[in-house]
């Protein structure tokens, strides 16, 4: 494993003067990650900036309408949090159903979205409920955040700060996990805002993307009956060892079915 | 008299060497640091087939901290990994050995195979130095797929142009032939039995040191045999002589197999060793040992099943072409054809069998043992077709196995086998009763009513543990003895080392043989040690593996036990001044039968170490007593399984409900223990059917090398699993009546798994769903059943 600096600031401002100052620096969040890349040679940055120490960006508060979390903010206290759970339980169950308890307690929301990886569950929960990326120079629609495989909106430098989650009157997360990583094989979030339904889907794909069919079919009808017999196209989507993009676009409508049913608190 | 001890045998005693593993206080490989040692990194190919046109390693060399940089040209002279099994292929010709060099010399054969080895002062400089190396490689075309390696344009070695490594038969195939001639029914499937890696915890490791004072090596290894290896490696490979040469395989966390074989690693290690004058040490990172680790089964094989009308089966016939990978590791040539076609038989009288076996070179990772080692591949066959031919015939697939069981004893197979003893049925009824089948339509109702599938599978197997005798052993091809040793040494104050040949690496022997020897001794557990594993203490060992330990490794202990007992008895006789024919010993004591007259076990040991009163003219001081116990037949453990799965359509998930396990092992020594071994190879079969599968794509990358894509079973991906271990019938021919207990989880629980499966799919007309049936393969096997 290469050697990097390692600084630790405790502002926004100073983090990202340390990113300017650092050719090829990387922010390090909960290293769940950066590290394992780093470890195994796929990665050597200069320099890692610890955000561990920038207290600002843990935690979360009701903000109006919406849930923000901060973006150091562990998936371990997104899962415990009283606010995420009394306002949106599917996005505490998504957090409380990442990788184990140890990446749980070390792994960061803002981390997990920066990486934009194609199985992560939180782009799911993000993009379903159409959260607000907030970083300390602006704000990015969740439509605008996810790009493609490992890419995002976030320009070099730039830092997230917190994700302003909307409280939807319902949601959920399924979740089908790839059998030897546990990451997600597929993984769908259904979230209802008055009629309107958002689906967001990952693992399927090179990132988290809409189901469009799926939400149009569920803001006509909120029911499990709406996703039978709804065919995803296959065209995009990944296939390997553990699926391929026919059995990854059935699983689709299949988790979908499920998270409507969760939703509406039908076993 | 005093009433006797209540026995040791047959009480679950705790591990004893739990503390250490539980409280980080084992010394394993890695834990051994020795003066002034250097670290070893291997430069691995990325391909699977590539001529090595030049090695440039002048800037590694020069790199900060390299010692030393060796290659193939270095070890050229040197002999290659020997095999340690001949086997003749049909024709009488000797099967194809290439030569299998500790670091390659031109050609790379297998993703990982080592290209050079870098000895430097830290582990990072030796990496970083590897990154320098530059390795000229002409890419070749890669063979792969065992099915059709022998098609191939591509030979692996210019010895086998064919990549056949032997074409071996067994059984009658006339009387097969005929057989099928007059069959009511035949029922026909072919199907793979997938590759697995093996991934003990604990990954292989080596230490290895040269002494200028004496001449001498200390080699440290994770190893299931020492003393093997010590002998392979110095007689085989450097020419070593053997007595200067000391293996210490300390504590081991696990091998299933994979720790038997004699790696390039630890040999390539103990010869440079000399050459760089400091002891040099590595550790595999887990992705070379998913690179580089022996792998087991990867078997396709057709089988046919002949029945008369009544349901007997009349024939078995079986053509199986087995993978060896780039190389013949250490055992692989009698996995495929002695520990596997000889087992064909199963539990059933079946009359006539005949199997071929095409054993083939691919550019992959040798293939070699791995927990139950061609008897998982001979049970997932014979069980397989078994269940199938009761589905066609329409009956009960438990009616059908009674109706074929061996029910008289000892029973010569026809392939080659003697069944000592066995009670099939016993184990069948009781499985049927602990697994509630009477229940099953009632739970199959309710899971129809959730939109769910269940299915209930069988497995019927029998296991030949402890392969022995060496005479025939030898006749048959083996190249070693399988015989193991042991030593008692009574200590002065009665308190007894044993040293055993066979090694612990997970199974409990420091507990087990202790309650043995204790038992016999009448002597407390606390007063026994067990040494094993180092061959500067263990007289000989020929190791563990194939459920062999209680059996032989026990029984050598047993045998050295009754030399000293023996011996205890003169000394006794002339502390009491009776004759030695009236000594008896039992509860620790030797007495004067019929009298109360007596000697303590401690007081007699301390006579034979302080000879005063002592009959010096006729008997030498001491007390400590060796011996080799070659057993005259296998023992043969076996069960019945029945597991019950519950298959959700949408999705192709496999859950298993509940597993249920009703094993005879003869005597058993210490419950605990064996429903522990149970539980874990119950976990690797489960795994295998549903989880495990090594994958290699066509350029021969393993896309399975990393727990990211190789599917290991966790706790949750398991029942609780009800076991049971039946009375029994004890083995006839060792003194415990033990069996081996070690394998049986993983040789007889895969059938059992995939049986339920195609029973729970057997709405959409579905006879076979390939290992590792994951959700993906199981949803796939539905739509084309669908279609």
């Amino acid at each position: 494993m290469a050697t990097a600096s390692y600084h630790r600031p405790v502002s926004i401002a100073d983090a990202g003067k340390l990113l300017t100052e650092n050719d090829d620096a990387r922010l390090l969040a909960g290293g769940q990650s950066i590290l394992p890349s780093m470890r195994l040679g796929l990665l050597a940055p200069s320099a890692l900036i610890d955000l561990s120490g920038v207290l600002e960006l843990k935690g979360n508060r009701i903000d109006g309408k919406s849930l923000v979390i901060g973006a150091m903010t562990t998936h371990a206290m997104v899962a415990e949090s009283r606010e995420a759970q009394s306002k949106i339980p599917a996005l505490a169950a998504l957090a409380g159903g990442i990788g184990d308890r140890q990446v749980r307690n070390r792994g960061t929301l803002g981390g997990s979205i920066a990486n934009s990886d194609p199985a992560a569950d939180y782009p799911a929960g993000v993009l379903g409920l159409g959260a607000t990326v907030r970083t300390a120079k602006r704000t990015i629609a969740a439509d605008d955040f996810f790009k493609g495989f490992f890419e995002t909106a976030l320009e070099p430098g730039e830092i997230i700060t917190a994700v302003s989650f909307p409280v939807p009157d319902r949601a959920s997360y399924v979740k089908f996990p790839q059998p030897a990583s546990r990451f997600a094989l597929v993984g769908v979030f259904v979230a209802q805002f008055g009629k309107a339904v958002r689906v967001a889907v990952t693992g399927a794909g090179a990132c988290a993307f809409r189901a469009k069919p799926l939400e149009e079919a569920l803001t006509k009808k909120f029911d499990v009956q709406s996703c039978d017999g709804l065919v995803i196209p296959a065209d995009s989507l990944n296939t390997d060892l553990f699926g391929s993009a026919q059995y990854r676009a059935h699983l689709i409508a299949v988790l979908a079915r499920r998270a409507v049913q969760q939703a509406l608190g039908q076993s | 008299m005093n009433a006797a001890r209540e026995s040791l045998i047959g009480r679950s005693v705790e591990r004893r060497e739990d503390y250490r593993f539980l409280t980080g206080v084992g010394q394993y490989t890695d834990d051994i640091k020795l003066e002034r040692q250097s670290y070893a990194y291997f430069v691995r190919s990325p391909h699977a087939h590539a001529r090595i046109r030049a090695i440039d390693a002048k800037a590694a060399l020069a790199a900060a901290g390299v010692l030393a940089i060796f290659t193939g040209k270095d070890v050229a002279s040197l002999g290659g990994l020997p095999c340690g099994w001949l086997i003749n292929s049909v024709d009488g010709s000797p099967m194809k050995e290439p030569k299998h060099p500790i670091i390659a010399e031109d050609t790379v054969r297998h993703v990982g195979d080592q290209v050079a080895l870098i000895v430097a002062e830290s582990l990072a400089e030796a990496k970083a130095a590897a990154a320098l190396v530059e390795v000229d490689y002409e890419m070749l075309p890669a063979v792969v797929d065992t099915a059709t390696a022998n098609q191939s344009k591509t030979a692996v070695h210019a010895i086998a142009p064919d990549n056949v490594c032997y074409n071996w038969a067994i059984g009658d195939a006339a009387a097969v032939d005929a057989a099928f001639a007059r069959a009511a029914h035949v029922t026909k499937l072919s199907f793979v039995n997938n590759r697995l890696i093996p991934n003990a915890i604990e990954p292989r490791a080596a230490n290895a040191a040269y002494s200028r004072a004496d001449e001498s090596y200390t080699l440290y290894v994770t190893s299931q045999n020492p003393h093997v290896v010590r002998l392979l490696m110095t007689a085989f490979v450097l020419g070593l002589p053997e007595h200067k040469v000391r293996v210490v395989a300390p504590d081991v966390g696990g091998g299933f197999g994979s720790k038997i074989y004699l790696y390039a690693e630890e040999t390539a290690l103990v010869w440079a060793s000399k050459r760089v004058g400091r002891p040099i040490k590595w550790t595999a990172e887990r992705s070379e040992s998913f690179l580089t680790d022996a792998h087991g089964r990867d078997h396709v094989t057709t089988a046919e099943l002949a029945l008369d009308k009544d349901g007997k089966f009349i024939a078995l016939r079986v053509d199986t072409t087995a993978n060896m990978g780039a190389y013949l590791s250490t055992f692989a040539s009698c996995i495929p054809t002695i520990l596997y076609a000889t087992l064909l038989a199963g539990q059933y009288a079946t009359p006539a069998i005949h199997c071929r076996v095409r054993a083939v070179f691919t550019h992959t990772a040798p293939v070699d043992a791995y927990r139950g080692a061609g008897r998982p591949e001979a049970t997932y066959v014979v069980e397989r077709i078994v269940e199938l031919a009761a589905r066609e015939l329409k009956m009960d697939p438990a009616e059908l196995r009674r109706r074929n069981f061996i029910r008289s004893f000892p029973y010569a197979s026809p392939v080659g086998l003697t069944y000592d003893t066995g009670d099939y049925e016993a184990t069948l009824k009781r499985v049927q009763e602990i697994a509630d089948v009477k229940g099953y339509a009632a739970r199959k109702a309710a899971s129809s009513a959730k939109g769910l599938l269940r299915g209930l599978g069988y497995s019927c197997y029998i296991e030949a543990c402890g392969i022995a005798p060496s005479n025939i052993a030898g006749a048959l091809g083996a190249r070693a003895g399988l015989f193991e040793a042991g030593e008692v040494r009574v200590h002065p104050t009665g308190k007894v080392t044993v040293f055993t040949g066979s090694h612990s690496h997970g199974q409990g022997h420091e507990t087990t043989f202790s309650q043995v020897v204790a038992d016999k001794l009448g002597i407390a557990m606390d007063d026994i040690d067990i040494q094993h594993g180092d061959t500067g203490k263990v007289l000989f060992g020929m190791g563990t593996y194939g459920s062999r330990s209680l059996a032989v490794g026990g029984t050598a202990i047993i045998k050295a036990v009754d030399k000293v007992i023996a011996k205890g008895k003169k000394i006794a006789a002339h502390l009491l001044e009776a004759g030695e024919s009236d000594i008896e010993f039992a509860n620790g004591e030797f007495r004067v039968a019929g009298t109360d007259r007596k000697k303590a076990f401690a007081e007699v040991a301390f006579a034979a170490y302080v000879p005063h009163n002592y009959p010096l003219d006729r008997l030498e001081p001491g007390l400590n007593e060796n011996a080799f116990y070659d057993p005259t037949n296998f023992t043969y453990p076996a069960g019945s399984y029945i597991c019950e799965v519950e298959v959700d359509p949408a999705t192709g998930v496999v859950r298993i409900d509940r597993f249920a396990a009703c094993d005879d092992f003869g005597n058993v020594v210490n419950p605990m223990i064996v429903e522990g071994q149970v539980h874990g190879g119950l976990a690797q079969g489960i795994g295998q059917a549903l989880l495990e599968g090594c994958v290699y794509n066509a350029d021969g990358q393993l896309i399975t090398g990393s727990f990211s894509d190789y599917a290991l079973p966790r706790a949750d991906d398991l029942p609780t699993f009800v076991v049971e271990t039946a009375k029994g019938t004890p083995c006839t021919h060792n003194p415990l009546g033990v069996k081996g207990c070690g394998e049986a989880g993983a040789i007889g629980s895969p059938p059992a798994v995939i049986n339920a499966l195609v029973d729970a799919l057997a709405p959409y007309g579905v006879r076979d769903v390939a290992m590792p049936a994951t959700p993906y393969r199981v949803w796939q096997t539905i739509q084309t059943a669908k279609r």
